[in-house]
């Protein structure tokens, strides 16, 4: 069975919002209908998302990090917000995994928002309807595309390359790759509801020098300076050269 | 969670629809074992027809919830997976059901259709009663269960949500059917304002039970497992979007917590307090001024109720949304 997902980077990701932008564009030109926005220059402007980029800030100054995350549906493989569902319009499907919504079916009860405890389905304002990630469903099986043009807006949008996509049940996919070696984990893992997404974990490169690695072991009396340089013709030692 | 008033509306009216016929009910399978006078039919079918005015008032509220009510007959087709689906179904069925009862009633037809094994004869309304009152207790499990099966809203995650719908919805319904009988049947009002001070203070109980439970309850996810930082202090810089979106809207409720207190407290008093005084002192009869009072202030307190039991829910992606920037 396929279970196709993200894998977000977060040791990548600059928070530089591509991502965001490029599902925007893609999803609001869609047979879907636009995705709406509400007094898009006035004071408050809002309007319907499937990924947004929030930051955070972790640890307290001077000791602070930037932690810029990407946030959008997870298609879990428990996903429960698609039992509560009265019409059946909010469904995963059983060939790759996608969690869908029916825009023909949902009567805009908002029901599957609350059954998420990720927050990762929004209402469109005007449409009436629940919408959320499709993980790009017409685009990824379009084949009028090339191959590499086949994955979702916010993958091909990342100019950090922090967002993989792939089959997370293949076990040599590159996400499941990135997942096993890079200590993939999922989102609120309390809940039991099996996230398909991934997000890999920040981490530095830090080298641990100790301090006897800095100074030769074979030169505990610092007396390097002292050995007698070796005149120009004689075989030189090493770390000691007559030039 | 942003507390609707469309479903405040229409749990809060069903709800008393609900236990008016089961007040009707009462009264007929009381009257059956010959423990209540006999009731001219008229009673029952003034009853029901007041309970439906209920049930439809609360119809009309939810269509409002719904951002595409032309399409809500569709709600009932998953009703394998989905509690919603299931009040979709069960609300119409148990309006037809009060219908048809309060129509036999209104025509006097209910032959004795049968015999039950002690020889008390069974009439075609005591059936009908019996379907709806099954129905009544369906509709109330229905109705909560749609609440206390989200578990990530854990205030409402609890059997004890399905207990307080129903003893609530039960005993509004007796204090209206107390204030019809002071109208209609005033020696049936001592029965009544009996039944709905005995619901309101079993209601008082399980309300209160659960606002106990609610106050102990720790959070299950914390701004650590929704992003999968291990460091105890995090804080949000931005959230996506300057001026607010769906999950702010939706999930927060915004009121102070000094009036969310308020409401607490004026809940307790307006829908339990101030009604069992006001049905103890009504239980005469004699005047319906007193029992006016106690259906309008316990219903308005209801409505307070459901406002708090919204307000209080903490829904987990609530972690993603603290700060706009």
């Amino acid at each position: 069975m396929t279970q196709l997902a993200l894998v977000i980077d977060l040791n990548v990701c600059v928070g530089c919002h591509a991502c965001v932008t490029n599902c925007k564009e893609w999803n609001t030109s869609g047979s879907a209908g636009p995705m709406v926005d509400q007094n898009p220059y006035g004071k408050d402007p809002t309007g319907t998302f499937f990924n947004r980029v929030q930051t955070f800030e972790v640890g307290e100054f001077p000791l602070t990090e930037t932690l810029h995350f990407p946030k959008s549906c997870l298609h879990c493989e428990e996903p429960p917000c698609v039992p509560v569902c009265p019409t059946g319009a909010s469904y995963k499907r059983k060939e790759d995994g996608i969690v869908l919504v029916d825009y023909d079916k949902c009567i805009g009860c908002k029901y599957c928002s609350w059954a998420c405890p990720y927050g990762a389905r929004e209402i469109d304002e005007q449409q009436k309807i629940m919408k959320k990630c499709t993980l790009c469903v017409d685009r990824i099986y379009d084949t009028s595309m090339t191959e590499e043009e086949r994955r979702p807006a916010c993958v091909r949008a990342c100019p950090a390359g922090a967002r993989l996509f792939g089959d997370i049940h293949d076990p040599e996919s590159e996400v499941s790759v990135a997942i096993r070696e890079h200590g993939g984990y999922q989102l609120m893992p309390e809940w039991g509801t099996n996230p398909a997404n991934h997000y890999l974990p920040r981490h530095k490169t830090k080298m641990h020098i100790r301090e006897d690695e800095i100074e030769r072991a074979a030169n505990p009396l610092k007396i390097d300076s002292k050995l007698p340089k070796p005149s120009g013709d004689e075989p030189s030692l090493d770390d000691v050269s007559s030039f | 969670m942003h507390p609707a008033f469309s479903v405040i509306f229409l749990t809060t009216l069903i709800g008393i629809g609900q236990g008016l016929f089961l007040a009707m009910f009462t009264v007929e399978s009381h009257v059956a074992f010959a423990m209540l006078p006999k009731q001219p039919h008229a009673f029952y079918a003034y009853g029901s027809l007041l309970a439906l005015v209920f049930l439809g008032a609360g119809l009309i509220a939810s269509f409002w919830h719904l951002g595409r009510p032309e399409r809500a007959w569709r709600a009932a087709t998953r009703w394998r997976t989905s509690w919603l689906s299931r009040e979709v179904i069960v609300l119409p069925a148990f309006m037809g059901v009060t219908f048809v009862y309060g129509v036999a009633h209104m025509f006097s037809f209910s032959p004795v259709v049968g015999a039950l094994p002690g020889g008390a004869p069974v009439t075609l309304t005591n059936l009908v009663g019996a379907i709806g009152t099954i129905l009544a207790f369906a509709l109330f499990v229905s109705t909560g269960m749609i609440y206390a099966c989200v578990r990530f809203l854990r205030e409402w995650s609890s059997p004890l949500t399905v207990i307080n719908y129903t003893l609530l919805g039960w005993a509004s319904g007796f204090t209206v059917a107390t204030l019809y009988a002071g109208y209609a049947a005033p020696h049936l009002v001592p029965f009544m304002a009996g039944w709905a001070l005995i619901l309101t203070v079993l209601g008082f109980i399980s309300r209160v039970a659960s606002l106990i439970r609610n106050a102990r309850l720790k959070p299950k996810s914390t701004l650590q497992s929704a992003l999968g930082v291990k460091h105890p202090r995090i804080v949000q810089k931005t959230q996506g979007a300057m001026g607010g979106s769906f999950n702010t809207r939706e999930f927060f409720h915004g009121a102070k917590p000094a009036l969310l207190r308020s409401v607490k407290w004026f809940f307790l008093v307006a829908a339990f307090v101030v009604p069992i005084v006001l049905l103890s002192a009504g239980i005469s009869g004699r005047t319906t001024t007193i029992l006016l009072a106690a259906a309008l202030i316990q219903y308005i307190g209801l409505l307070a109720e459901r406002w708090f039991f919204f307000a209080q829910a903490n829904h987990p992606q609530n972690l993603y949304y603290q700060s706009v920037a």
